[in-house]
This record gives C-alpha cells, structure tokens and sequence, in this order.
C-alpha cells in the first residue's frame, strides 16, 4: 500500500486501489480450484468407506484414522516402510548421481578448453530434448543383459553417468555466472583444475546443487514409467509402484486406505517444497532465460 | 575400471583469456571431468538409439534373436494398425487441447501476478506446487476419482443440469480430464513467464504511456516481442513433454487406454506393444517415428520461429 512506486510498470493496479482487490480477488479464486484436488485428496483420506461416494461434502463427517493405518499395512503384504525405504533409496541414489556427475560434466563445459567442445555442448544440449522412449527399450536390453532388471540399478546407474542433461546445463549456467578472477587467483595460488574445482568452484555452485538435487528427488519419486518396466517385484515396489495395485483395482470402498497411501507418497514432496520452494522457483525461473 | 582421460593428441584450441596452465594438461584434465558424462552419452543414448533403430527392422520378443524383417514393422503401423492411429490421433487431440490452454493461463497468471505486489512470492509458490506434484501417481488417482461417474466434476456439473457423467468413462471427454491435468500444472511455465516479464525494462512501458499508448497497445508492442523468446522456449518444452504423456492416461484408464482406446496415447500404446505385448521390435518403430515427429515438429517450431521470436539484445556467451 505505502511501497514506494519503484515498480512503474502496471498502470491500472497502481493506480485504482479497487482494481488491486479485485485482481487479488481473482487470484484467490484461481487458487481455491486449484487446490481443491488436494483438498478433496486429504479430505477423502479420512474418509470412513461409505461417505467417500455417497457425500459430496468435502469434508468427513468423523476423521476415519482407519484408512491410514490400513494403508500403514502396505500392499501386497508389503509395509508402507519398506516401500517408503525403497522409495528413499532410489531417488537418494538418484540425488548423490546426478549432484556429482552433472557437476564435473558442467565444470567442464563451463570452464575448461578441449576439443569438440562446442559440438560436443550442442550435442549435450539436443539431448535434454530427447524423448525418453526413444532410447527405453535398448536400455532395458542392456540392463537386462547385465541381470539388472528387478533392481534398482536401472534408475541410478544412469544419473552417475549424467544422462539428466537438462542439469548439466542447469548447473553450466549457473558457473557461467560466476567471477573467473577467483580461479585465476587460484590458478596464482597453484592450483590446478581439481583444486580449483572442489575448493573454489564447487562451494560456490551450492544453489544450482540445491535445485539439481530437489528436481531429481522429485522426479525420481513420481517417475511412475521407469519404475513399472524395472521392477516387478513387490517387495521391491516403491510407494508409486505399490499405488498402481490400486489402479487396477475398481471398488470404491478401497478408496480411504487408497488416498491414505497417496498422501503418503506425496508427503516427501510436499515437505521438500515447503523447505526449498525458493531454489525450486528460482532454479525453473532461471531454466528459462538464459538459453 | 574407469577409464580416465582418454588423451586427445595435440593441437588445442587457441585458448582465450590468457591460460598460463600448459594446454595438454587442462586438456586431459577437461576429460577426467567428462568421462562420466561421456560414458553415459555413448552407452546410455547413442548406442541405444543405434540398436532401437537397428531393432525397429526385426521382429524381437526378448528371447529369440532379432529376426530382420526390413521395413514389416513400418509398413504394419501405418497401413494395418487402426490402433496405432488411433493413439496417434489421441495425443494429438491431447497435445493440440492442453498446450495452448496452459500457456495461455501461463502466461494470463505470469502478467496479472506481475502487477502484484503484496504477496507476490506466496502466489508465486502456491501456483507452481502442482507441477510438482502433477506428475505422481497420486495425483492422477485423485484425478481418477475426481472424473468418475459420481465424483466431484459429476456432481457439480449435473448440480448446473449438464449431464455428462463420469468423463473417464466417456470417449471423447476423457482425454479431455488428461489435458486438464496437465493445464492445472500450469505454474511451472508461469514460473518462467514471470521471470522473463520481469527482465523487460520499466522504461519501455514508460516512454509508452508518455505517447499515449493503451495497455493492449503496450501488450502488444512491448509485451509479447520482448517475451516472445520465453514463449518459444516454453512453447517447445511443453510440446515435447506432452507427446511423451503417460502416468495420467495410464491412472485414468487403469492402464489399459479405455474407453474404447480413447485414452491410448502413443505412449501407453508403445509400452502396451513392448512389454506387454512383448513385440520390441514393433515398439522400437514406433519409438523412431515418435522420436521423428518430435524432431519435425521442433524442427518447424525452430523455423517459424524466425518470424515471430524476437532477441532484443544477443549477448549470451553461450555455445548455441
């Protein structure tokens, strides 16, 4: 209300105080719909079996605990703990892949002079832009050649090896930015390129880090497709995998327990937003503009 | 094991910038840092694109050896797979309704948030949380329910006398449900949408008002050039994704692409062919003609892109 007008650029808000409410009015409105899936998520999962389709209230008529410690139980006679494990695992060993292999690949994009490099960035650009179905199938040959299918192998072994290029480029952008007179001074100092990497370098990349490791967790925990093909075991299922069971199965008076799961599985994400939502926005903001 | 730096014989490149280290070393040390990323491009992209094109000419069922069977698998897909077709039609159904529509609202939040100035963050973060929950299972479960016979958009609608019944059970508007999944998830081109109206410079909006310029004036001539960039590379993000749809279609059809394969998008139906079907040869084909029509489509995006997208000041250092 008092700000100062340093911004000069929206005419119509600055200067009818109604026409800022109603703006706010409008984006509020948009919210509420959107939020409703989620609401309508967590209310139905304290719902008791027979409200879930015969109310249209939203919310339950009695928290029905129940349905999550049902869920607790798991699928398949497979603990809701171990399939949050497994879950863990795999997007845990997605993170420290994509985190170290993404980081020497860009170091090296951003800094460094070899031969080949401007095809071979381009060619590291085109492949952000692959559609992953292209290359499935011959993967999951050649991890079935190597006895890694039903393991966890197959989802990361390939970040160690920075397949995810869109972070390669994440984090090239991000070094881009930074000073070159604190390498040369290293350089003065003494140090070679791996000294000037992990010590100057590296410390500096945190943020770019930050969002590499959010983005891979996140999607690593929702990549529904990779998890279907690779696994099939259901000890071996993720909380992703063990919700399909309920895909296939149609009645209805599964629902509680059903979205009790599902809260449970989006649980992690919620969290990681709630504590890093600036380096995710900032990390897609910046994604963005300087291509 | 590793394979570390695969020295290249001599002749580097002039270095700029006055590099004081000898260049052989910062050459060798160039692929020590590489050597991850060159292992994975080599053995986890270009050699299975090579084999997925070498197999989408043979018949292979995973047990027997690759039988060459020339172009058999094209010619099927196209002159003798209704189904194929039909998956072709439905993604495109699905493309042509949810891209338009998400960077339309996109862009509609990105501007009317941009005059926002108490609260702008907390907007900012509420609206891009679906993208990142979009894509999990549960949400598509939710969604599922939401667009059955009896679930939320049922009563709502029927409650306003228009009686569709549950979409998902419906050819034609289940897509429909799919696309407006990926519309709620919005937030994430928004997110980029924002930051690029953000980077226009106030005094071209300025000097706009002083001759008198209206606001769709200004939006035309200011607005849209400046941001046309953004809206490019936005543009083909979103389309590249939404070729590739699966875990929604896949929840909403429980996995078989009904009703009446108005679900099967390509995607589900390649999956369907390859490992349910176990014709990895077949889906191999379809994986090139996929990976085909992306690349015409960007390819045509690129080129008309010339006479829309405007740089404004071309001083990015990057390798392009």
């Amino acid at each position: 209300m008092t700000t100062a007008p340093i911004t000069t650029t929206a005419p119509a808000a600055r200067r009818r105080p109604t026409g800022r409410i109603v703006l706010h009015i409008c984006l509020i409105a948009v919210l509420l719909v959107m939020l409703y899936p989620l609401a309508w998520l967590l209310a139905t999962s304290f719902k008791p079996a027979d409200e879930v389709i015969a109310s249209l209230k939203l919310l339950p008529s009695h928290f029905e605990w129940g349905n999550y410690s049902t869920a607790l139980d798991g699928v398949n006679e497979v603990s809701v703990g171990r399939l949050l494990w497994n879950s863990l695992l795999i997007a845990g060993g997605a993170v420290l892949g994509n985190v170290i292999s993404c980081s020497l690949a860009a170091y090296a994009f951003a800094r460094l002079r070899f031969r080949m490099r401007g095809p071979l960035f381009a060619f590291m650009i085109a492949t952000i832009m692959l559609p992953h179905h292209a290359i499935l199938i011959p993967q999951y040959i050649i991890f079935n050649q190597l006895g890694m299918v039903n393991t966890y192998w197959p989802m990361i072994l390939p970040k160690f090896l920075a397949t995810d290029a869109f972070f390669v480029f994440l984090i090239v952008q991000f070094m881009r930015g930074l000073p070159r007179e604190l390498e040369e001074a290293a350089r003065i100092d003494g140090c070679g390129p791996f000294r000037s990497f992990f010590s100057v370098i590296l410390p500096l990349t945190r943020p770019a880090l930050i969002t590499t490791a959010i983005f891979t967790f996140i999607w690593t925990w929702n990549d529904f497709f990779t998890q279907l093909i690779y696994l099939f075991e259901p000890e071996k299922f993720t909380l992703t995998l063990a919700l399909r069971s309920f895909v296939d199965a149609s009645s209805q008076s599964a629902f509680g327990p059903m979205f009790a799961m599902s809260v449970f599985a989006l649980l992690p994400i919620v969290l990681f937003f709630l504590a890093f939502q600036r380096f995710l926005v900032e990390g897609m903001a910046s994604s963005g503009l300087k291509g | 094991m590793t394979a570390t730096a695969t020295r290249p014989p001599d002749a580097a490149p002039p270095a700029t910038g006055g590099k004081r280290a000898p260049k052989r070393e910062r050459q060798g040390a160039a692929w020590v840092f590489l050597s991850p990323w060159v292992l994975g491009a080599a053995v986890l992209t270009l050699l299975p694109m090579a084999v997925s094109l070498y197999l989408s000419f043979t018949d292979y069922d995973m047990f027997d050896a690759p039988r060459w069977i020339g172009f058999r698998n094209y010619t099927q897909m196209f002159t003798e797979d209704p189904r194929y077709w039909r998956s072709v039609i439905t993604t495109l159904t699905y493309v042509v309704i949810a891209v338009p529509l998400q960077l339309l609202l996109a862009l509609t939040v990105a501007i009317a948030l941009k005059s926002v100035k108490r609260g702008k963050g907390f907007y900012r973060s509420a609206f891009y949380a679906p993208s990142l929950l979009g894509a999990s299972m549960s949400i598509a479960l939710v969604w599922r329910a939401i667009f059955n016979d009896g679930g939320s958009v049922d009563n709502l609608l029927s409650g306003m006398g228009i009686d569709i019944g549950g979409w998902i059970n419906k050819p034609g508007w289940a897509i429909l449900s799919v696309a407006l999944l990926t519309i709620w998830q919005f937030g994430a081109p928004m997110v980029i949408f924002l930051a690029g109206l953000q980077q226009i410079p106030a005094e071209l909006y300025e000097a706009a008002a002083v001759d008198g310029a209206t606001w769709w004036r200004q939006f035309r001539s200011i607005t849209i050039p400046m941001l046309s960039p953004v809206l490019f590379f936005n543009l083909v993000l979103q389309m590249i994704q939404a070729f590739q749809v699966f875990t929604p279609a896949f929840a909403v059809s429980a996995g078989k692409g009904g009703p009446a394969d108005s679900t099967l998008v390509y995607t589900l139906y390649l999956y369907d062919r390859g490992f349910t079907a176990s014709h990895m040869g077949y889906a191999s084909a379809m994986a090139w003609a996929l990976l085909l029509a992306i690349g015409v489509v960007t390819a045509v995006l690129f080129r008309t892109s010339r006479a829309w997208v405007f740089y404004a000041n071309d001083n990015n250092e990057g390798a392009r």
